[in-house]
């Protein structure tokens, strides 16, 4: 960035040529890994397509992007935001997912060992109480979006919150880290429940990775004194 | 799947109001989920048999039983003077109603078997009216499917009226939004459900499919009846 002293203008040259273009992540298990629970079909097409075209539309934005502000088109810059949020959304919203979610020979479904245990019977009265929570959040979310299990750093707290669209969970709160979550889309359960959200809620918890939620909950711990 | 025989087809004229209760002070009507005026299994290959019997024997009986659930917590709540319940239940009587009532209602008389007449382009009036807003059909159903796939998470995709401005609009809304919430002057003349469970089963994540066949089993009909209805 250099600073023009007589107009007060700066001037920022990006370094765009370095922006790293998104991929799609492996899945850490087989597709048919997580059955009964989700079905192998649906975790074909929500990690080969769904997740596969917003990683293609988040790079078509980044590119789009990178020329905008080459050419210091403002006005696409602006634009653009709207894609990149969705596309980009769902890319780290699925992202995240795939490693919320194990096969149960792997440890899915195993409940949460301390302190991750602890704070949620602190917070939500037992874990039970937790994914009622979620589950009626889950199944009362207007369209599509997601529900999540949160840390709130500065508050110190752990929350329930939902999300529309692909917005991801920091859209509520820049404060806020997701542990946990569950992806309410109609494609994510739809060929094999139908229009059963609950259903779809209640079984995703046989799967559920409490071993990853520790570990990010511990990571940002460390930082926090008390819990 | 339901069989249905011509003879005894019912006409949709909109949500039967079966009950009207008493409570509080007057009384509330609620509704039932109207009767599809075809089969399930008429509008194949455009939309199959499978979602046509879920989208209606499910979604919009669900919006229906919700809508009736909020209306009643709703006369409570007003017989009470409890405003903030009141205030908090806009939100399901949108949604339910929303989609329940002017939403579904609109779809299930948006589209006709290809042998009623379904896909048969639009004449008269409207037909004109699209030519001189869009260019030509080709180009009304260009725009709406466009719009329609890059509608981000769950919505309609509408062709409206606009009474005030006296021109055709093709406009998007979001999850069960109604066209009027776009503007108190829209009618809308054909709205088409781009929610996954309008094509999800059949069509997978390749809504872009769905649109370009749902255009063979639109009523074109329809939509210059109430184009006509509205210009009077």
């Amino acid at each position: 960035m250099s600073l023009d002293v007589g107009t007060g203008k700066t001037t920022m040259e990006p370094c765009l040529e370095s922006m790293k273009t998104a991929s799609l992540p492996d899945l850490p298990y087989a597709y048919d890994a997580l059955e009964p629970a989700i079905s192998e079909e649906i975790m074909r097409l929500h990690h080969l397509k769904h997740h596969q075209t917003y990683v293609t539309n988040y790079n078509k934005a980044l590119d789009h992007l990178r020329s905008a502000l080459s050419s210091g088109d403002h006005s696409s810059v602006v634009k653009l935001q709207s894609q990149i949020k969705f596309n980009g959304g769902g890319h780290v919203n699925h992202a995240i997912f795939w490693k919320n979610l194990a096969p149960v020979h792997e440890g899915g479904g195993k409940p949460p060992q301390d302190p991750l245990s602890s704070a949620i019977d602190a917070h939500f009265g037992s874990l039970e109480e937790l994914m009622q929570k979620m589950n009626s959040e889950g199944a009362a979310v207007q369209g599509s979006g997601w529900v999540w299990f949160g840390l709130d750093k500065e508050l110190k707290r752990l929350v329930v919150e939902t999300t529309a669209n692909q917005d991801p969970l920091v859209t509520k709160g820049s404060h806020l880290v997701p542990l946990i979550g569950i992806d309410v889309w109609e494609h994510a359960y739809y060929p094999q429940y139908k229009n059963a959200r609950a259903e779809y809620l209640k079984n995703i918890w046989t799967v559920i990775n409490w071993k990853y939620a520790s570990d990010i909950f511990e990571k940002h711990n460390r930082g926090l004194n008390e819990f | 799947m339901a069989i249905r025989s011509l003879a005894s087809r019912r006409t949709l004229t909109g949500l039967k109001e079966t009950s009207s209760r008493l409570l509080g002070l007057r009384s509330i009507q609620t509704f039932t989920l109207p009767d599809l005026p075809y089969d399930y299994s008429a509008l194949e290959p455009a939309i199959s048999g499978e979602i046509m019997q879920i989208h209606h024997q499910k979604h919009h009986q669900a919006y229906v039983t919700n809508y009736n659930n909020a209306l009643e917590q709703l006369d409570q709540a007003v017989s009470k003077g409890d405003a903030s319940a009141v205030v908090k239940l806009q939100s399901a009587i949108k949604f339910n109603g929303g989609g329940c009532h002017v939403n579904h209602s609109i779809f299930w008389k948006n589209l006709a078997p290809v042998k009623e007449g379904g896909g048969e382009p639009p004449k008269g009036a409207l037909g004109g009216a699209i030519d001189t807003h869009f260019g030509s059909l080709e180009g009304l159903v260009k725009k709406m499917s466009a719009e329609g796939a890059a509608l981000q998470g769950s919505g309609w995709v509408w062709l409206g009226l606009d009474k005030e401005l006296k021109k055709l609009v093709v406009d998007t809304t979001a999850n069960q939004d109604p066209l009027v919430t776009k503007g108190g002057s829209l009618v809308p003349l054909v709205g088409i459900d781009v929610w996954e469970h309008a094509y999800y089963l059949q069509y997978k994540n390749v809504r872009p499919e769905y649109l370009k066949n749902v255009w063979k089993v639109i009523n074109w009909k329809y939509a210059s009846e109430v184009y006509e209805k509205e210009c009077k």
